[in-house]
């Protein structure tokens, strides 16, 4: 089975005055036809730039400097723009992290819906309506027919992204990359979302990228897990595996950090210290500076290591359940 | 007990859509299209106190981000008084008002729609202190820097504009910005929602020192119970435009009153639990254009009964310090006095 995409050590940087930013550095991964993939990591890391790289949104001074993004076997890099416009919207959407990056604020929603439709499929407008309609009553945006008559402005906050969220669903696209959809959605609607896209991805044989902060969220709805860390994937796989005998310090100090880890009022526990300036990372892991069980060693690279199903970069990995 | 810093006092906020000239020429001819108007937010009483940290969840769209504008003086009331201090909002004038505005911050749910992307992160966090006199001059950029590295961004970005960020990083400049003014009460909204848990952890201990040290007060606007669970002192739940439960945060995740309240819980989803179905509540959410009668919840609850569609409950107590909005607490008042042995189902 050919997977739906596949990442190979793509690199996107950012040329500013300062110097190059390396926001996403050798970066390979690969999600099958109808899988979830949950992608984590600290603010910061190039979660949503390898997003934005994916469907050829990075702008200058940003550029993807190396390496290969296979959408169905194609290079999308390669690809021309008119062929990449009809892929973006059509075959892969984006659900982006701030709605409004989505909608506009002088259109109504109604009518930016029609027109994600008319984009890509020639339907009559009452067609489009009854579509858009009924893809804003799926994320559970009541009086659907009514609401597409409202401006963005109208909305609360968790209702913006429920109407970016049925614009990325218009098309029942391959694949959909969904960046911190749920944020902010309090518990009911974010878990009615969650099983709505499950059944789609599911049915529709849609595969997802779902980046969040909420380890909660990604434990409830993804198959396999990657961990983000300064521009590079240290730790991937499988759900469970990951989030109960993580391998990569990174990894356990996320965990170690949710407020449920320590009696309730106690201060929490973030992981020491601050991420390095993107700009001036130093050599070797990246997380050396921050971590308990750094050596000299952790001065040079650490390679990735692959081993059952599990990817991490670390010279002194966790073995079995991490404290 | 002391006075409250700020108390919302039957505050009701409505929004109307006033009808364009097409509706108001086919209403000539009879069409009788009437204006909308959403009920955001509906005849709520809140107060919060001198150092307290009141936590509000609820619904998306049920009026949380409007309550926290209209206490925070940034959106007037359409009913009802906010008291600062004990005096009206509407009331206050020069330099009073003054005052109210620097002590009353609001951390924004978008942060791209409040900062201004033509301006750079120094100007964005320093322009306030600079104007009201809190830092001048050279000290303005150790004391932009100070503030950036409590937030945890890198004092090299001073100089960067708000698109040059990433998500988390642009909240975190919103924080820093409220924060420059020293004030006495911070409304969060969905403040630490898009910060990886690390930084969310600092954040949130930050918020805990600061309570400590200056007696800083928040209103803390947040849909994920954990954060609302571990860092408040009272929990207040909104349904479609009204406070339906308010408790400490044992009690109400201990024991929740208020059937909206028990099925928030039971939706909350943990690393631990490594669920793989979701139980979304039954029934079509609610529009706040044709708000259901009686108990809002009604048409959605498991446990409603004819009184639910026709009586709009009122907040009772049901232990000390906690309070809620529903019919079956009377059912229950009367079964225990009855001393049937049917538990309340
Ligand atoms: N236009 C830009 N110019 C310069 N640097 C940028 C630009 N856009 C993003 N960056 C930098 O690239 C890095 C990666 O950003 P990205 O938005 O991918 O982070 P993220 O992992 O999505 O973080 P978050 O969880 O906070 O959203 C960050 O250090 C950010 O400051
Ligand atoms: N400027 C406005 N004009 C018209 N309606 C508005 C406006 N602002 C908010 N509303 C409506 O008021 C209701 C409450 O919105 P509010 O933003 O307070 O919700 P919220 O509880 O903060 O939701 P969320 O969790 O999604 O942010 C919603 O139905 C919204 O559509
Ligand atoms: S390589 Fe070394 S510094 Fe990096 S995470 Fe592993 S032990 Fe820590
Ligand atoms: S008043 Fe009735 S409908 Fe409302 S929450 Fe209570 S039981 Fe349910
Ligand atoms: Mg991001
Ligand atoms: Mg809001």
């Amino acid at each position: 089975m050919t997977p739906v995409l596949e990442v190979k050590n793509l690199s996107t940087h950012f040329m500013t005055r300062r110097g190059i930013l390396k926001a996403v550095d050798d970066v390979s991964f690969t999600v099958g036809e109808r899988e979830i993939v949950g992608l984590v990591g600290e603010s910061g890391s190039g979660k949503s730039i390898t997003g934005f790289s994916i469907l050829g949104l990075v702008d200058p001074p940003g550029r993807v400097v190396a390496g290969q993004i296979l959408f169905n076997g194609d290079d999308l890099l390669k690809m021309p723009p008119a062929a990449m416009r009809t892929i973006r919207g059509k075959r892969i959407a984006m659900i982006f992290q701030d709605p409004m990056m989505t909608l506009n604020p002088v259109l109504s929603v109604g009518t930016q819906m029609i027109e994600t439709v008319q984009a890509h499929d020639s339907v009559s407008r009452a067609e489009a309506r009854q579509r858009s309609r009924d893809a804003l009553g799926l994320v559970g945006i009541p009086s659907p027919e009514e609401r597409l008559d409202s401006y963005p402005h109208q909305f609360s906050g968790g209702m913006r992204q429920r109407v970016a969220i049925a614009i990325a669903l218009l098309h029942r696209p391959d694949l959909i990359i969904a960046d911190e959809p749920t944020t902010a959605l309090d518990v009911t609607i974010q878990s009615q979302i969650l099983f709505e896209i499950k059944r789609l991805a599911g049915e529709f044989g849609m595969a997802l990228i779902w980046i969040s902060h909420d380890l909660g969220v990604v434990a409830a709805l993804a198959d396999r897990i990657m961990v983000m860390y300064a521009g590079r994937v240290v730790e991937a796989g499988q759900v469970d595996g990951v989030l109960t005998e993580p391998r990569h310090p990174y990894t356990s100090g996320l965990l170690s950090a949710v407020p449920a880890a320590v009696p309730r009022g106690e201060p929490l526990r973030p992981i020491p210290g601050f991420a390095p300036s993107p700009l001036s990372r130093p050599s070797g892991c990246a997380f050396r500076d921050r971590c308990a069980r750094a050596t000299e060693i952790c001065a040079t690279e650490p390679m990735l290591e692959i081993a059952a199903g599990r990817e991490f970069r670390c010279f002194h990995p966790h073995v079995g359940r991490a404290a | 007990m002391s006075m409250p810093l700020i108390e919302a006092v039957d505050v009701s906020r409505r929004f109307s859509r006033k009808l364009d000239y097409a509706e108001k020429i086919a209403n000539l001819f009879g069409a009788g299209l009437e204006e909308k108007t959403v009920h955001a937010v509906d005849e709520v009483n809140l107060a919060v106190y001198p150092g307290e940290v009141v936590g509000l969840v609820g619904e998306s769209g049920c009026g949380k981000s409007t309550l926290g504008r209209v206490m925070a003086g940034i959106m007037p009331a359409s009913g009802g008084e906010v008291r600062w201090q004990g005096k009206p909002l509407i009331s206050l004038q020069g330099a009073e008002k003054r005052n109210m505005r620097l002590s009353a911050q609001m951390i924004f749910q978008d942060p791209m729609s409040t900062l201004n992307p033509r301006k750079r992160v120094i100007d964005l966090i320093g322009e306030a202190p600079k104007v009201h006199g809190i830092a001048k001059g050279r000290q303005m950029r150790d004391y932009v820097a100070s503030l950036a590295e409590r937030v945890g961004l890198d004092a090299s970005y001073l100089d960067r504009y708000p698109h040059q960020f990433s998500g988390g990083q642009r909240q975190r400049i919103g924080i820093a910005r409220a924060l420059a003014v020293k004030p006495k009460l911070l409304v969060c909204d969905e403040s630490v929602a898009a910060l990886d848990v690390s930084i969310q952890a600092q954040i949130l201990n930050l918020f805990m020192d600061l309570k400590r040290e200056f007696g800083l007060t928040y209103l803390f606007i947040s849909h994920d119970l954990g954060v609302v669970k571990h860092i408040c002192d009272r929990v207040v739940v909104m349904y479609l435009g009204r406070v339906v439960e308010s408790a400490t945060p044992d009690e109400l995740f201990g024991n929740p009153k208020h059937p909206y309240t028990q099925a928030l819980i039971r939706e909350l989803p943990t690393v631990a639990d490594r669920r793989r179905t979701f139980t979304p509540i039954k029934g079509e959410i609610p529009s706040p254009l044709h708000p259901p009668t009686g108990c809002h919840f009604h048409p959605r609850c498991p446990k409603a009964f004819d009184r639910c569609r026709i009586e709009r409950p009122v907040l009772k107590e049901n232990a000390a310090g906690h309070v809620s909005a529903c019919h079956r607490n009377d059912l229950a008042a009367n079964e225990t006095t009855n001393a049937t042995a049917e538990p309340a189902i």
